[in-house]
């Protein structure tokens, strides 16, 4: 645990509280949106929040890929288990998303869906090779993060000739979600979300660099500060963030230059490019359609697209009435302020997508702070 | 068996043989099996009465305890034990937590066609040797098949009997404010041996499973004379779900201390590897303890003398909370609860 330990330093967090606190202007308030998941866990987890003065506070945003899945997609998922009777390749945390018709990959597969857990889309490759009498698709969701490892299964499929291995591709972009937040009438005509600036991811950061939140940083007069997933990244990222704001400065600035660079990981970018392309208009949960937002799979590569290879159409479905998700996700409102959270929705039965992974706010807040409700 | 019949029998074939239907029919094959197999490992006066049930002494004085445990673990084989001595270990355990002292074990098998002999007969061996090293014998059993692909190679259910003499009696419901929480070692091993196994993780040095009988120490635990209120053993779920249920039966709140917690670096890494805590994930061979805050250095110091308590700790306290929570000072500072487990622990994806 080396290497880990050192940013969880409870000691250390005291220091950079102190200097929080010296940093932070009594006579106003500091709203800094986290954008990624891994962010939101970490601050959960360790009781960041519990570390900072009043006047800064936290807004979860949405970098969580499982919340940002529309149902349509899962719904897609299902069926091809269901319908098309493929054995279907996810990441854990898809299985419990609420889908259409009370299901979820979880429920399909005691319906009898070959529905499997998967590590990497390596395993989903391996599967394939194995079953050759079976359609073997891998669903894959997430940021720039688990792109590049899905353009290597579908490179490896095409190099072995695989004929029975193809990709749910639903990718997202994290610029064009940081985007949407910033041009949403909530922050820019209301002003109901005051937003000072952002935490910029960490692991999506790897692959891109810095360098793309510059637009933000210099366009929306927001400052954004790269940090890692472990809580003494965050509270560092946060101190950043304070500076930034009293000496009216907007700029990108990178606490994890231990793994980020400006340029990012230029080979990973090129392999997603080689496979996949942008799509015009793509539907993110809570956050509505937003134009070339993710990506799909080229035509060089079109066997191995799940959508060419089965006849998926795609329906999008409205979240349940009373759920909250969207606003939560764009940071205009509390886990606690939704009516159902809690009570309707819990993590045992969500009914929103937030509540579903343990990144997503509704379920930070519920595992890790729901005593803060009641005190 | 009779020396004549002997002859006419073909003994088992241990190395290469494999279970057919007709070793779970009720007939010749399923009689040779048992006494091949499980009386020749597992054999004792009360299985050798050969009745369709065990005739037990009388326990003495004071009341008994049962309980029953299923086992269906995947991969049968892993570091540190096997189905065999775990499906032993929970049951005397669930026993001992409710301080009894475990006398009697009953065992179930159900097999799947085509399992091997060889498979099973390790598991017995091992099921023998835990049970023999417990002092708490196996003292009936059955035997049933299931078709290929009906089952997963072999499910073991134990029912354990103990008897609880008078005062020593346990309950999940007399945690009270001000009280102490201990733990007798590290959290997690089981699980983590269990997952690496499964998820095919090449450890350097492989993470044993814990699975343990802890009457034993429980004994030595009483015999401090430290008030011991509540005992129970951290296995599905891990430690924060047994918390979280002591505390809800009790009516209490618990506040831990993250710091305190011991965990072993190799399992702390795998868990952060597939991004599991160590709070939730099973143990086999540990308890948590709570007593009087004033027994807490007496009990702790019992713990660790005993060689299945080396690592044990005082993690944390009790207090009043109309709303039960079980939260924790972080080691970062913070607070935070530490929640029933919800689903299963499924692995953040980025």
């Amino acid at each position: 645990m080396k290497y880990i330990d050192e940013y969880r330093d409870g000691e250390v967090a005291q220091t950079i509280a102190a200097a929080i606190r010296a940093e932070a202007d009594p006579a106003r308030s500091y709203h800094f949106m986290e954008f990624c998941g891994g962010h939101t866990h970490a601050i959960s987890r360790y009781g960041v929040a519990d570390l900072l003065p009043a006047n800064v506070k936290m807004i979860h945003g949405p970098g969580c890929p499982v919340c940002v899945l529309p149902i349509g997609r899962v719904d897609q998922a299902i069926r091809l288990a269901l319908e098309q009777g493929v054995t279907l390749c996810t990441y854990g945390d898809c299985l419990r998303v609420p889908a259409s018709n009370g299901l979820s990959l979880m429920k399909a597969k005691a319906r009898g869906g070959d529905i499997r857990m998967v590590y990497s889309s390596a395993d989903a490759v391996a599967l394939a090779q194995k079953n050759p009498d079976k359609q073997v698709v891998f669903f894959a969701i997430g940021f720039e993060t688990t792109t590049p490892p899905t353009a290597v299964a579908i490179k490896q499929a095409a190099a072995l000739g695989l004929k029975n291995f193809s990709v749910l591709c639903c990718h997202v972009l994290t610029p064009s979600a940081i985007s949407s937040i910033l041009e949403s009438p909530e922050v820019r005509q209301w002003g109901t979300v005051p937003l000072d600036g952002f935490i910029g991811p960490a692991h999506v950061s790897t692959i891109i660099g810095s360098r793309p939140y510059e637009f933000f940083a210099e366009e929306y007069r927001k400052p954004v500060v790269i940090a890692g997933f472990e809580p003494l990244d965050v509270m560092q990222a946060i101190k950043m963030l304070i500076r930034q704001v009293n000496e009216g400065r907007a700029e990108v600035e990178n606490e994890f230059a231990r793994a980020v660079s400006r340029e990012g990981n230029l080979k990973a970018q090129e392999l997603v490019a080689e496979v996949f392309e942008m799509r015009k208009t793509f539907e993110w949960r809570g956050l509505r359609v937003l134009p070339y937002s993710a990506l799909r799979i080229r035509g060089t590569f079109a066997e191995f697209d799940a959508e060419k290879r089965f006849p998926l159409g795609y329906a999008s479905v409205p979240d349940h009435k009373a759920c909250e998700c969207g606003a939560i996700l764009r940071g205009v409102k509390r886990p606690q302020d939704c009516k159902i959270f809690g009570t309707v929705c819990t993590p045992e039965n969500p009914v929103g997508s937030c509540m579903v992974s343990s990144e997503g706010a509704c379920a930070a807040h519920y595992t890790y702070g729901r005593y803060k409700d009641v005190a | 068996m009779t020396q004549t019949r002997k002859t006419y029998i073909r003994p088992l074939d241990l190395k290469t043989g494999q279970i057919d239907m007709a070793h779970g029919s009720g007939g010749r094959a399923m009689a040779q099996l048992i006494e091949e197999l499980f009386a020749k490992h597992l054999g004792n006066e009360y299985l050798a009465q050969g009745d369709d049930g065990a005739l037990l002494p009388h326990p003495g004085e004071g009341r008994l305890v049962m309980a029953t445990d299923s086992h269906v673990v995947s991969p049968l084989f892993f570091p540190g034990g096997d189905i065999g001595c775990l499906s032993v270990h929970g049951t005397i355990n669930d026993v001992a937590v409710m301080g009894a002292e475990p006398l009697y074990l009953s065992a179930g098998f159900i097999i799947e066609e085509g399992f091997k002999f060889v498979d099973l007969a390790r598991i017995v061996q091992s099921m023998a040797e835990a049970a023999k090293a417990a002092g708490v014998p196996v003292v009936t059993g059955d035997t049933k098949v299931v078709e290929r692909g009906k089952g997963d190679g072999v499910f073991i259910t134990t029912t354990g009997v103990g008897v609880v003499r008078p005062g020593n009696e346990l309950s999940g419901r007399n945690a009270q404010p001000g009280d102490v929480i201990l733990v007798s070692g590290t959290l997690g091993d089981h699980g983590m041996a269990i997952m690496a196994e499964r998820e095919s993780l090449g450890f350097e040095s492989p993470i044993m499973s814990d699975s343990a009988a802890l009457h034993g120490l429980i004994a030595a635990m009483r015999a401090s004379g430290a008030a011991i209120r509540v005992l129970r053993d951290p296995t599905r779920g891990g430690l924060a779900t047994t918390l979280n249920e002591i505390a809800k039966q009790s009516g209490v709140g618990m506040m831990l201390q993250e710091k305190a917690l011991p965990v072993k670096p190799a399992v702390e890494a795998a868990c952060e590897f597939l991004g599991l805590d160590p709070l939730y994930v099973a143990n086999e061979g540990k308890l948590v303890a709570i007593c009087a805050e004033a027994d807490a250095e007496s009990l702790l110091a019992a713990m660790q003398a005993h060689p299945l308590g080396g690592d044990a700790a005082i993690i944390g306290s009790v207090h009043a909370d109309d709303h039960h929570f079980v939260q924790m000072t972080t080691a970062f500072g913070g607070r935070r609860i530490v929640d029933w487990l919800s689903g299963e622990q499924l692995p953040r994806i980025c």
